[in-house]
């Protein structure tokens, strides 16, 4: 993982050139016609692209990776209607609602801190929380403050500007709400909320002084040029963080018969994310064992991801903890550490 | 009750009860399963085996949902490092 950023290297491929010179040399993200270009390069580029992404990331972002869990914390019954999501309760799904009590929340924390994580994201299937969740996440927050020494962040759905200004108080330092998808394909995936109410959110966010977490999911059907539209929206919102997930496609949601992603389009799209964003975190998050498996995760790795989510995600299980960070140690990438990311 | 993740084997019988349905899909796990909760299970019904291999395989990936002896939906925790699911008349299965 030595690799020095050289911007006099030539490609056979005009946009990796201009890449090379705008993003490496630059630190100027590509825009979405390039990133169109990054999307359609054909098979035989996807190596080239993946090592200048990696470039890029040692380039502006360095060489450590950030290794964050999440949990849950009230799971399914969601009155939102995301095509894509299992806790939807409008859906004819197998997940059931459920409130995880605050020591096991702690527990949890505790056990991703041991991993080496600096990060702990306390998620709720909601619309927006109400005055019980937004207790519950008050206690949370106290007692894992007393107990762990570990960021929180949280994924509680829309805010209103007082629940932005109280997490803020609280101490939570990053805020997740996806944009998931294109402006111009959202309609087609979620019809209870619209893209300006999400955006709207992620701005509050952002004018409180949090940082922003703001994913992506691709895969559920949008084209490629939706793809690239995607990553010039997300990178317009200049978030901190961009959770990458890839459509898991879940029994009894609207998106169930999909089907997975192609590993090499998955793998075009990290390219073009982190020459889209060169110096936000862009982190693994679900999906990647089905779409890469560990030899795509290991690509994704060494062209431009240089983030992850240990273990489990929030209804599906993920990698083996001790796969991702074995991982890390024989790729010779260090985990970020909790004074870093302050 | 504890048991680890294999309790939801859909081909053997658990400390409770016979196993009856898959964990994973919900569906009867075995041929001479014919009652779900007072319905009568038709031949259309009922996955072939290959269907549950295929759940046996996702179950790497994903907790059992349903419980192996009644069907009833379970409630799920996932954590980061491990899950655990509980059925309101069964076991409680960990990981
Ligand atoms: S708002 Fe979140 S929990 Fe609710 S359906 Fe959409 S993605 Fe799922
Ligand atoms: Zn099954
Ligand atoms: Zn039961």
């Amino acid at each position: 993982m030595t690799t020095q950023p050289n911007p006099r290297r030539t490609s056979t491929y005009p946009i990796l050139e201009t890449a090379r010179q705008q993003v490496l040399a630059n630190g100027e993200g590509l825009n979405e016609s390039q990133l169109l270009e990054i999307l359609e390069l054909p098979d035989e580029a996807i190596p080239e692209a993946l090592q200048l992404a990696h470039e890029v990331r040692l380039e502006h972002c360095g060489e450590d990776v950030e290794v964050e869990g999440i949990i849950s914390i009230k799971t399914g019954g969601c009155p939102e209607d995301c095509h894509f999501c299992s806790q939807s309760g409008l859906f004819d799904s197998p997940v059931r609602g459920v409130w995880l009590d605050i020591p096991e929340l702690v527990k949890a924390a505790k056990e991703t801190a041991a991993t080496g994580a600096t990060e702990f994201c306390i998620v709720a299937a909601v619309r927006g929380p109400d005055i019980k969740l937004m207790n519950q996440i008050k206690f949370a927050i106290d007692r894992i403050k007393q107990e762990v020494d570990i960021n929180i962040a949280c994924s509680l759905g829309m805010l209103t500007q007082r629940q932005v200004d109280q997490l803020a108080e609280w101490g939570v330092h990053r805020y997740n709400h996806n944009l998931e998808t294109a402006r111009s394909y959202f309609p087609e995936v979620v019809t209870t909320h619209s893209y300006e109410e999400r955006l709207e959110t992620c701005n509050m966010v952002k004018a409180a002084g949090m940082e922003l977490c703001c994913g992506a999911l691709i895969g559920m059907g949008e084209t490629t040029a939706q793809r690239a539209e995607l990553a010039s929206q997300l990178a317009a919102l200049e978030p901190h963080e961009v959770p990458l997930n890839f459509l898991n496609p879940r029994p009894g949601t609207p998106l169930e018969n999909q089907g997975i992603m192609d590993g090499k389009d998955a793998l075009r799209a990290i390219a073009a994310f982190r020459l889209a964003m060169p110096r936000t975190v862009l982190r693994y998050a679900g999906g990647r064992e089905l779409t890469l498996g560990d030899l795509g995760t290991r690509e994704g790795l060494m062209g431009g991801i240089n983030a992850v989510i240990v273990g489990n995600y929030l209804t599906t299980l993920g990698r083996p903890a001790d796969a991702d960070l074995n991982l890390l140690v024989e790729l010779n990438m260090p985990i970020k550490e909790l004074q870093k990311s302050l | 009750m504890n048991t680890s993740a294999n309790g939801t084997d859909t081909a053997t019988n658990t400390a409770t009860g016979t196993v009856s349905f898959c964990g994973l899909c919900g569906e009867p796990a075995a041929q001479d399963a014919q009652v779900v909760q007072g319905d009568t299970v038709t031949e259309s019904e009922r996955p072939t085996s290959d269907a549950h291999q295929s759940c046996q395989q996702r179950l790497a990936m994903e907790p059992p949902r349903y419980c192996v002896t009644c069907r009833r939906r379970m409630k799920v925790q996932v954590t980061p490092l491990g899950w655990t699911a509980e059925c309101s008349r069964h076991e409680r299965l960990t990981s």
